[in-house]
């Protein structure tokens, strides 16, 4: 079928449903696409050929038995943190280059119990640490609006390869804005959900207290159905939230009105990109317009974020990785004497330069004589970022900012200063130190072409709002059908 | 004034169990002064009585039944281990 690679989720699953088309050829159709365009993308790291198209055929047969579920024979990449079951899932880390999961991770039992086809898995800043993806142990990912920039990070392959589309969506995975902002660089919608709604069993730890799953998609509507899909309570995740999971796809089609936009002055400041602020301004004219209210609203702890997250994220880190020792998985050095010196080297040459970087700040931190003065502070500090949004939303329901200061940079432009990689989140720690919700819509261009992403957040396991408010932004500017010339 | 020595560091990556040459060493400890200097603005900040957070939700204990179920069988266990015997991981000899 022509321009099968332009259909959104709901559009497939009619046309899947009706015999239109079935999920082998659109899974080929993807697998083509991938060989024709990712040499210079380079958003995958393993392509699972063969078991895409088994597990397509497998979607057909039950959708030919008139029993599929939403995602039945759709074609998703998934970011290799996540784990696969006999596939490698590496954390583009030299690390974890051979390792084979023996588990899938619960969001994968998820999206193959309802017959999805996994096409392979989506390259990363190492462990998740970064927002360009050139910390990638194996290759930098490309920009796919211009090959010259970086696609954003960590998620930077889950982003790529939705904008290039070599996927229909993807899973990436958000500590302090690894899927929003490489979704806001690369032009396409990304959700990081509140902390708990989807399980992180399986999820190669970065910061356990921040690290959530969360889908990125061409549109509003597929972020909900992926959602939907992969969201709910795991007793295998302690921090799992038992609640029911609403449907996110129906709470897209109500309006904006009545809803209250709370826009922050501190996330308007000296800094970000002209451009960017003035197509946000585009996105909340466009929501007053279809009947929300505008509020100005302020988060004033905004400013103290980054040094909050770099000690909490970086302390988790330390200790989350200290299980690399070389003994029961992944890369072991062959150089040593004893066991000491095992574990030395085995680390020394298996993690690349920003990890090593984060795990020495973090066990920093946590050390004897600095704990009170970074770890306790940091972790108070927390609380009153925490306080300012809920103070935030009581005048608003959702709160609109940019995600990124600046469009896409170029790749290697930020590579030698580690501190100025890190205020490039800025904008999107804040939710994850809060917990909540913040999502990604794409919501114009800068004069150079690049996409900009305007960001959502809300409260607490608020996301049918945010989609409500997502969804209509996307009606309203009507920039859903632009996507990157690459052929 | 600096935060943080090559001393200072090398002791850090004693504790992290991890190794660097003169030339990272210095490298890494310009890095994290700088970052550390950059976090220190935390202290500007009056925290006094303010209590930390270490979750960003309200759940406390997650208990589940005491029951056995079936776990990963032993050599899927150690499949990825670099170096396995009989079940088991093999480390180099320690006493």
């Amino acid at each position: 079928m022509e321009n099968m690679l332009d259909y959104n989720i709901s559009t497939l699953r009619k046309l899947l449903d009706r015999g239109e088309i079935t999920s082998e050829e659109l899974t080929k159709g993807y697998l083509e696409r991938i060989s024709a365009v990712d040499s210079r993308v380079r958003a995958y790291v393993t392509i699972t050929e063969k078991e895409a198209v088994e597990q397509a055929r497998k979607a057909d047969k039950r959708i030919r038995q008139g029993e599929s579920a939403q995602l039945t024979g759709i074609p998703l990449g998934i970011k290799d943190v996540i784990c696969t079951r006999g596939i490698p899932t590496t954390c583009s880390s030299k690390m974890l280059e051979n390792f084979r999961p023996p588990f899938d991770a619960t969001v994968m039992d998820r999206l193959y119990q309802q017959g999805a086809v996994m096409l392979g898995k989506l390259n990363m800043d190492e462990f998740a640490m970064g927002s360009s993806t050139e910390n990638s142990a194996f290759f930098s990912t490309r920009n796919p609006w211009d090959l010259k920039r970086i696609p954003g990070g960590s998620s930077g392959g889950s982003a790529a390869a939705v904008a290039a589309r070599t996927c229909v969506a993807s899973l990436g995975s958000d500590t302090g804005g690894s899927i929003r902002q490489p979704a806001s660089h690369c032009g396409v919608v990304g959700l990081k959900p509140t902390y708990g709604l989807v399980s992180r069993y399986g999820l190669v730890a970065f910061a356990s207290s921040l690290d959530q799953i969360g889908p990125l998609s061409r549109c509003v509507e597929d972020a909900a159905i992926l959602l939907e899909v992969v969201a709910g309570h795991d007793r295998r995740d302690s921090t799992s939230l038992p609640r029911p999971v609403p449907s996110f796809a129906k709470a897209c089609r109500k309006g904006l009105k009545g809803i209250k936009v709370g826009i922050p002055k501190e996330y308007f400041i000296d800094g970000v990109q002209d451009e960017v602020v003035t197509e946000i301004q585009k996105a909340l004219k466009v929501m007053q317009e279809m009947g929300a209210e505008l509020v100005d609203i302020s988060l004033p702890h905004t400013e103290y974020a980054i040094a909050t997250y770099y000690i909490i994220a970086t302390a988790e880190a330390s200790s989350n990785l200290s299980r690399y020792d070389g003994v029961k998985y992944g890369f072991r050095a062959e150089n040593y004497s004893n066991l000491m010196e095992m574990y030395k080297e085995t680390r020394a040459q298996g993690f690349g330069p920003e990890v090593k970087r984060r795990i020495m700040l973090g066990t920093y931190c946590l050390s004897a004589g600095y704990y009170d003065a970074f770890y306790k502070k940091a972790s108070q500090v927390r609380t009153l970022i925490i306080e300012d949004f809920k103070g935030a939303f009581k005048d608003c329901d959702v709160i609109a900012a940019p995600v990124a200061p600046t469009t896409a940079f170029r790749i290697g432009e930020k590579a030698d200063d580690p501190l100025q990689m890190y205020l490039s989140d800025i904008f999107t720690i804040p939710v994850n130190l809060a917990g909540i919700p913040g999502m990604s819509v794409p919501c114009g261009f800068d004069q150079k072409g690049l996409p900009i992403g305007l960001q959502l957040m809300a409260g607490h396991l608020q996301e049918e709002i945010l989609f409500r408010a997502a969804y209509n932004v996307e009606k309203g500017l009507g920039l859903k059908a632009q996507w990157p010339q690459l052929d | 004034m600096a935060e943080i020595s090559i001393r200072e560091v090398e002791h850090v990556a004693e504790l992290a169990r991890l190794r660097f040459d003169t030339k990272e060493l210095e490298e890494f400890t310009n890095q994290l002064d700088a970052i550390l200097k950059f976090v220190s603005k935390l202290e500007s900040l009056d925290t006094e009585g303010v209590e930390p957070t270490y979750r960003a939700i309200e759940i406390v204990n997650c208990f589940r039944e005491d029951r056995v179920e079936p776990s990963l069988p032993i050599e899927d266990v150690v499949a990825n281990a670099p170096e396995s015997e009989n079940g088991a991981f093999v480390v180099p000899r320690i006493i």
